[in-house]
């Protein structure tokens, strides 16, 4: 294996070329992007698990009554809000890294991309909706409220 | 155009395994986060549907898989802080190796109280 090792940049062998970049900075602002969402994220996340897996019954505890509760508060909403968007945006963006790491061929690059970010776009969206459009008191077709729900008081 | 690689960058070591490891995690936690969405997107269809799926987390095996989930949402947020240092910090880059291992004793810390408390919350009678 060491003789196929390519040498370390730097080194007095190796010539250091470094690609100029056509002037767009989006890798740049990629990269910053992942090391400032990462900070945030694992308060964010970290946060997440403690109270939904750690404190009172931990995962037996969570059901419509949990999520209900902890979306009354805009607190919550704006926490897991932040949580989705900047989880989002740094797993899309990691994964797209790993996309063009990987993938040696233009098409195969193209169709996997154009699939993460489908399906990121439509991730995003769902979540922003279900949090913004989360009724405590669902109703079915004919307006009578579904069993499980919070209706009353 | 990439065709076949000339030799390898690949040197092993704390360096090209925290990487490896990082990209492993990354890539499942993401992949969790898919479907995270949509279970909890089932709170718009109706209570009794959200409470049954989320019902599934709740098993012994599901469990486990959580217990897994978190340590790799442990190593990567740890490992993650690690990269920052060695890109921000001056000393970051010679002592990268030291960082793992401190990374590493972290996870550690993190992850036996958490497992004591989850899988007894997981396997205790309910």
């Amino acid at each position: 294996m060491a003789s196929n090792v390519i040498a370390a940049p730097r080194s007095a062998s190796m010539k250091y070329n470094r690609n100029k970049g056509g002037g767009s900075k989006f890798e740049m602002f990629a990269w910053l992007f992942m090391r400032l969402s990462g900070v945030v994220l694992v308060v964010l996340i970290f946060g997440h698990l403690f109270v939904n897996l750690m404190v009172g019954q931990g995962v037996h505890a969570i059901d419509f009554g949990f999520v209900a509760g902890k979306w009354a508060s805009p607190f919550w909403q704006v926490w897991d809000l932040l949580m989705l968007w900047l989880a989002m945006l740094h797993g899309t963006n990691g994964v797209r890294t790993i996309i063009n790491d990987y993938a040696e061929k233009d098409g195969t690059r193209m169709v996997l991309k154009t699939v993460l970010y489908i399906a990121a776009l439509v991730i995003v969206v769902l979540g922003t909706l279900v949090i913004f459009t989360f009724n405590p008191c669902p109703l079915d077709a004919s307006g009578v409220p579904l069993p499980g729900g919070f209706c009353g008081k | 155009m990439p065709t076949k690689p000339a030799g390898t960058l690949y040197r092993g070591r704390e360096g090209m395994w925290s990487w490896v490891g990082h990209r492993v995690t990354g890539v499942v936690i993401f992949f969790f986060l898919l479907v995270h969405v949509l279970d909890t997107s089932l709170v718009r269809v109706s209570p009794e549907a959200y409470t049954s799926v989320i019902g599934t987390y709740k098993i012994p095996l599901m469990g486990l898989g959580e217990a897994g989930l978190v340590a790799a949402i442990v190593f990567h947020a740890f490992n993650g802080l690690r990269i920052i240092a060695v890109d921000f910090w001056k000393k970051g880059p010679k002592y990268q190796r030291q960082l793992l291992w401190g990374v590493l004793a972290l996870w550690v810390i993190v992850m036996v109280p958490f497992l004591i408390r989850h899988l007894s919350i997981v396997f205790g009678g309910h």
